[in-house]
């Protein structure tokens, strides 16, 4: 298929990367020097333009595009484009929009401004903060099959009572599948001798309460729910949607804003929220304000360098847990490393979302696991799929090594995968996939 | 100097609403037509109505109307209908030389301090009177149903009814509404603000229409034989405007249970913003209960009752002998105290009317609480200051005041332990502008200042004439004025009269009534010099 990516930034260039090997990828962008660059490092054709004329569009084949998608970092740009490509062609149209007022208006009526699908990143983020903050001790969590299967990813404390133990031995809940170790940097498919370590990080896929439990058993300390001290640092548009979300759960977060007329109209906003006014780097504050005792701290601040020094303060004073937000994709490794319990990068969340849609063979939900060196996958099984009318035991032979289905839902019940489970078409299937062989996956299921 | 105010214009539309007041005067003259009466005193003061206002009017033939303009015509409408007002009486007392022989010469109201005081107790829909002997040996029925019609007129605003039916001022008419309307602004129902005017006005008529039915629903019904259509009409037309004015001397005393009963929720209905019910008409009705006023509202009314209740049910709320002065004998006291001590409806009944009749302003008394203890009688002083909520017929402070008021003090007592915290008041789910509760606390804080130097004054003038009065009852009086309450303690009581102060005090009481009506600032303002200069 080919798919017109219009502009280049962080985002579009990382999903251009991702697509460049199964597409036909055409990246419209408005810097000549960002268009050699990319003709150079990525299997694209990168062509100079804006994305919002007509002649561009046309110059870039609009025509035979199956699909177009506008992620520029101006809203406006982003909307044009999209009309644009929707009047002079059939193309699914993607749009990557900051502001929530726009994505308001389009779940109002899905045809506005000729947008197929809309991703606001400031929400998404705060989504997937929201739902770390919701599992303190998880580094990543994201839900499946309409909220019914949780993927979830935890690293294994020095003291956890399963550290030390093999699969079998650790696996002591219902509804829940091992789907990988990560060791190292390394991706290790577990099996039952497999021994879990401590500093391991592992991926497990099931039901949210099994989730939950899990998350209970390899950290006592920060069982789920206890979170509810948590110190939103930052009244950015994410710092309002996680305060606002936090709200919605029934949290009552504190919100830090340095100016003060945007931290009035925050607190207008948020009723259950205790929104302060103040520096957060100011130690004085944070002390009279016990931000120590806090259970969590989520750096939601413009700059990715004061969102660590923020991270990094509350530590020091006695925190238990740290988010930061990260603009620049590239340092999300380094401040975990510093210290930071997760860095989320908005960029990379929304390209996860748009990724997801440009995926063959139907794949309904996807989440990247270490930025791109596994994906979790949630696949609705038709009759040409190899696992339709089978047991697991015998299907699974037929898909490659690196595979793990993790979970089952059918007719939006849970059901635990076992060797002599049959799956039926109609089911969704959530599965664990090294990266190198995502795309066989998705083409046998 | 030169005035920066166009006075004229202001003036004409005085005139105006004064040409329009002829209309409502037709009321009396059909009373009076029905009980075969004189109609000399409606007809002399219609043709004198009528030629003031159409001299004014002349003024300015177009006049144009901006803020200033219209806090002056505001001022100016409320006093000017108080005069007028007090011609019938006038004219009762006194007769026209050569062509009309006075009625009631005797009448209290020759005085013309005291005409104007009974005419601007009406209009403000305070209900404080100066009538010797409230009876129809001494006063017509038209007289009388005419002092009732003043409180309905007034209850709604004479401004907003003139915005309702005056095309000439839909464009400034939201500003002058603003200035007469309580509470603090006024909220836009409709996009032309002469609809919502007419709404507002339309919701008060169908109020007023049902309780006069209901009223006399209880004589046909035979249940109240006292309440005669008459009577029905008389105190429908001052319930609703929150007034309290009783064709009765023994004002709701006078009537059975089942009638007090019936006055009870409209005096609450009356107390309430008048938007609500525009919404719960147009199919919202859940607004009505989930408004914060009208809950903060319902919640102080039910607590003043419930602790009151206790009161006079363990027998603690009635003093323990008459008083010397003589204002109740100590058979009435021995009979109210017999009737309610230990009975369960009885004290319900008693503190709950009282309670929503001071806290909406109204005035009407089921029972005289002069006989009532110091803590009961200093409940109601308390319950003086509340007020109706905005929006309502009620005066005083106003209910969403003090909710505003208690909420940032609470908000204050956080921001202490808090430094950092930013926290905006919030009215419901709605967060308040600072300036707007900036406004709130200088107002009240204006009102309690008036309260005490016009409690002061009043003193100090009782003196001067040697009159005997206590502290309680001269605070009373004062906060009764100001708030558009009507009656206060001593011989002001519910079932006494303001007749034994002095001229001068009633003049000042006159205008206390008057701004209090107002909410004292627009007609503060007009005594500043930047009003009217720059």
């Amino acid at each position: 298929m080919r798919v017109i990516i219009i502009g280049a930034g962080q985002v579009g260039s990382s999903i251009a990367a991702d697509l460049d090997d199964t597409h036909e990828v055409i990246v419209v962008e408005r810097d000549p020097s960002r268009v050699e660059e990319l003709n150079y490092s990525l299997d694209v054709l990168a062509i100079q333009g804006d994305g919002t004329a007509v002649s561009t569009l046309e110059e870039a084949g609009i025509d035979r595009a199956g699909m177009v998608i506008a992620s520029t970092d101006n809203d406006e740009t982003n909307i044009v484009a999209c009309s644009t490509a929707k009047a002079i062609s059939d193309a699914f149209t993607i749009a990557r929009i900051k502001n929530t007022e726009y994505l308001r208006t389009w779940e109002r009526s899905e045809k506005a401004f000729g947008i197929d699908f809309m991703v606001c990143t400031n929400l998404l983020t705060a989504e997937s903060i929201v739902r770390i903050v919701g599992l303190p001790a998880a580094l990543d969590v994201d839900p499946f099959a309409g909220g019914q299967v949780q993927m979830a990813e935890f690293e294994i404390p020095e003291d956890s009572p399963i550290s030390n133990q093999t699969v079998r031995e650790a696996d002591r809940f219902d509804s829940l599948t091992f789907a990988a170790i990560l060791r190292n940097g390394a991706i290790e498919i577990p099996r039952g001798e497999t021994v879990i370590r401590p500093g391991d990080r592992v991926v497990v896929i099931g039901s949210p309460k099994s989730v939950q439990e899990f998350a209970q058993t390899i950290a006592p300390d920060e069982s789920p729910g206890t979170a509810e001290e948590v110190v939103v640092v930052g009244g950015s548009e994410i710092g309002y949607h996680v305060a606002r979300l936090l709200e919605e759960r029934g949290f009552r977060p504190r919100l830090i804003e340095q100016n003060g007329d945007r931290a009035r109209k925050l607190a207008e906003e948020l009723p259950n929220t205790v929104v302060m006014e103040s520096d957060a780097t100011d130690m004085a504050f944070l002390e009279r304000e016990h931000i120590g005792d806090a259970d969590m701290v989520v750096a939601a601040l413009d700059s990715d360098e004061k969102n660590l020094l923020v991270t990094l303060l509350a530590q020091r004073l006695g925190t238990e847990r740290t988010v930061a937000v990260i603009d620049t994709t590239s340092y999300v490794e380094l401040f975990e490393t510093v210290g930071v319990d997760v860095a989320v990068s908005p960029r990379e969340v929304v390209a996860e979302e748009i990724t997801r849609f440009t995926r063959e063979g139907g794949a309904e939900n996807i989440a990247l696991i270490e930025t791109d060196k596994a994906e979790v996958l949630e696949i609705e099984i038709d009759d040409a799929s190899v696992l339709s009318g089978q047991p697991i035991r015998e299907a699974v032979g037929q898909l490659p090594d690196g595979v793990v289905i993790g979970a089952i839902t059918r007719n939006r019940e849970f059901i635990v995968p076992r060797g002599d489970t049959v799956i039926q078409a109609g089911d969704h299937v959530v599965v664990f996939a090294d990266a190198t062989v995502v795309d066989e996956v998705t083409a046998k299921l | 100097m030169k005035l920066r105010v166009d006075y004229r214009a202001s003036l004409s539309l005085v005139g105006t609403v004064l040409k329009y007041l002829v209309a409502p005067l037709a009321f009396p003259v059909f009373v009076a037509l029905v009980y075969d009466e004189t109609v000399v005193p409606f007809l002399v003061t219609m043709v004198v109505t009528a030629g003031i206002g159409v001299g004014l009017e002349r003024l300015r033939p177009d006049p144009d109307i901006r803020a200033r303009e219209g806090f002056l015509m505001v001022g100016l409408t409320w006093f000017a209908v108080a005069v007028v007002g007090a011609i019938p009486y006038l004219i009762e007392a006194h007769g026209i030389p050569f062509v009309f022989a006075p009625l009631h010469p005797e009448s209290t109201l020759a005085n013309p301090a005291n005409a104007l005081f009974e005419s601007m107790s009406g209009f403000t829909t305070t209900g404080a009177t100066v009538l010797g002997d409230i009876s129809f040996d001494s006063h017509t029925r038209g007289i009388m149903m005419w002092r009732q019609l003043t409180q309905w007129l007034g209850g709604m605003g004479i401004v907003v009814l003139a915005v309702a039916i005056l095309p000439e001022l839909s464009v400034g008419g939201a500003q002058l509404m603003d200035a007469e309307a309580p509470g603090p602004g006024i909220e836009k129902l409709t996009p032309r603000i002469a609809e919502t005017a007419r709404a507002l006005w339309g919701a008060y008529l169908g109020f007023t229409v049902l309780e006069i039915l209901l009223l006399y629903s209880l004589n046909v019904f035979g249940v109240d034989p006292a309440m005669t259509a008459y009577n029905a009409v008389a105190h429908g037309l001052t319930t609703m405007p929150t007034g309290g004015f009783s064709p009765e001397a023994r004002s709701i005393e006078a009537f059975s249970a089942a009638a007090q009963w019936i006055i009870i929720p409209f005096m609450i209905v009356a107390g309430t913003n008048f938007a609500l019910f525009w919404h719960a008409l147009t199919g919202d009705t859940e607004r009505l209960f989930k408004d914060a006023e009208f809950r903060f509202y319902l919640g102080v009314m039910g607590s003043l009752t419930a602790v009151l209740a206790g009161l006079l049910f363990v027998g603690a709320g009635f003093v323990t002998q008459a008083p010397v002065d003589g204002t109740f004998d100590a058979a009435y006291l021995a009979e109210f105290t017999d009737r309610i001590v230990m009975q369960v409806e009885p004290s319900v009944r008693h503190a709950a009317f009282q309670v929503i009749s001071v806290v909406t302003t109204t005035g009407y008394a089921s029972m005289d609480f002069n006989a009532w203890s110091a803590p009961a009688q200093y409940l109601l002083l308390f319950a003086m200051f509340i007020g109706g909520s905005a929006g309502s017929t009620g005066g005083a402070i106003k209910i969403v005041r003090w909710y505003v008021i208690l909420k940032s003090i609470r908000r204050e007592l956080f921001t202490t332990a808090h430094p950092d915290a930013v926290r905006p008041v919030r009215l419901g789910g709605r967060a308040l502008d600072e300036r707007a509760i900036r406004g709130i606390y200088a107002f009240t804080l204006l009102y309690l200042v008036l309260f005490f130097v016009s409690s002061g004054l009043l003193f100090l003038d009782a003196v001067r004439v040697d009159l005997t009065i206590s502290v309680l009852e001269v605070m009373t009086v004062a906060a009764s004025t100001l708030g558009n309450v009507g009656p206060g303690f001593g011989t002001a009581g519910p079932m006494g009269s303001y007749l034994s102060f002095s001229n001068l005090s009633k003049v000042f009481m006159t205008f206390l009534m008057w701004i209090g009506r107002l909410e004292i600032l627009p007609v503060l303002v007009l005594l500043t010099p930047e009003y009217w200069r720059r």
